[in-house]
């Protein structure tokens, strides 16, 4: 059980998507205007997040390993580099499913997300996730905390910079620096103070 | 023909694909520490960027919009995984330095966005313009944030050395910030407002 705690707080604070390996950015600079669109987008991450990984995961362990096919009575194979497109077919695939959804029961939310909902496929956290999972060789159990941790820490990011962004407006920018420009700068300094969390081991 | 020239060479300042669309981000703050793997992650997304452009145009009217996203990521995807492994097979130490992004160009904005927003509605020679200018666009930002941040974080340029290093002797202190990826978002944000105060009609408007 501790090994889990310590593998979700991990996911969400020290190596954070966002703020520690910079993937997610488009859309986290994009949709950060608003707190209630950056929590809208954040919690379509989380279910995402939570359900691709361990999808993938098993995807990994019981096809593409080396050896995986074993339970058919196949031995010697590996199919890791097809690995990428499986990833991203399974990720294309639930973000078709959940834009369906929100359109049919959420349509506020689905509208204010706009072309950022299909663009969720193509969010670097994700399958930037999905391809941790592979690399760190996590099980079932842990890839569905760290799905969770990691769509959780993102969320977490973004909602935090809108609310940075929503009081920015009482502040007299320079005209050229309003909007995108003055958004990087933020994200930098927010990144710089994150980068204090790393190499904490827990 | 004008209108060909205006699909290819606005996406460089007019519509630049990072400093207006926001597209593209991740790998401009993760691979520009130094402009040797830049200018090979630029060639590979002008190549994806193109080949999808044009993939995706041909077949625009037979595909239905609703699994139209698997069916361009399918594309990526696949166009992907070639430049993943030539880049293995012809260039591996570059490949090695580049490691997960090439990999995430499939989930380089840029691609899909295009696709979505341009490819899916013009004929493919357009769209192949399209693909290149955006790709340009996407490369003069990064060579740019590269060109700062090896100039100044380690001194030199395509691995020559420019400014003599403390270390070895010369007169010039390092910066470390410019080799931690916080800097690139420092930088790219400069460059947004140095385009902006040059080309003012680009900066969004207040809500």
């Amino acid at each position: 059980m501790e090994h889990y705690l310590s593998l979700l707080m991990k996911a969400i604070f020290v190596e954070n998507m966002a703020l520690a390996f910079f993937l997610g950015m488009c859309t986290f600079l994009a949709v950060s205007k608003k707190v209630d669109t950056a929590i809208g987008l954040g919690v379509a991450v989380i279910v995402v997040q939570t359900i691709t990984i361990p999808v993938n995961n098993l995807i990994f362990q019981y096809l593409l390993k080396e050896d995986a096919l074993s339970w058919l009575g196949l031995t010697g194979t590996n199919l890791t580099f097809i690995g990428l497109i499986c990833y991203i077919g399974v990720i294309a695939a639930m973000v078709q499913i959940l834009e369906m959804v929100l359109d049919r029961h959420v349509p506020a939310l689905y509208n204010a997300l706009g072309i950022f909902l299909p663009l969720i496929t193509v969010n670097c956290a994700i399958l930037g996730g999905s391809l941790f999972m592979v690399e760190r060789d996590y099980n079932f159990a842990e890839s569905i905390v760290f799905g969770f941790g990691s769509g959780t820490g993102w969320a977490l990011a973004l909602v935090a910079l809108a609310g940075i962004r929503e009081k920015m407006k009482y502040a007299d920018v320079p005209v050229g620096l309003r909007g995108l420009g003055l958004t990087f700068m933020i994200t930098g300094l927010m990144a710089m103070a994150f980068m204090a969390f790393s190499g904490i081991q827990l | 023909m004008s209108k060909a020239k205006d699909v290819l060479l606005d996406p460089i300042f007019n519509k630049n694909p990072i400093g207006l669309q926001i597209l593209g981000i991740c790998s401009a703050l993760a691979v520009t520490s130094k402009l040797e793997t830049v200018v090979v992650m630029c060639l590979a997304v002008i190549f994806v960027l193109a080949g999808s452009n044009v993939s995706v145009s041909l077949i625009r009217r037979q595909v239905p919009s609703s699994i139209r996203i698997i069916v361009e990521i399918t594309i990526i995807a696949t166009l992907v995984i070639i430049v993943d492994q030539f880049l293995k097979a012809y260039a591996f130490g570059i490949s090695k330095q580049l490691s997960v992004f090439v990999g995430l160009i499939i989930t380089n904005c840029i691609v899909l966005g295009r696709a979505e927003a341009f490819a899916m509605k013009n004929p493919p020679g357009l769209s192949f313009l399209d693909g290149i200018g955006n790709g340009l666009g996407y490369s003069i930002v990064l060579i740019l944030v590269a060109f700062f941040r090896e100039l100044f974080g380690a001194g030199k340029l395509l691995g020559f050395t420019i400014l003599h290093s403390t270390n070895d002797g010369g007169w010039y202190l390092p910066n470390g910030l410019m080799l931690l990826p916080p800097s690139a978002f420092f930088i790219i944000g400069l460059l947004i407002w140095a385009l902006r105060s040059w080309k003012i009609e680009q900066i969004e408007e207040e809500n």
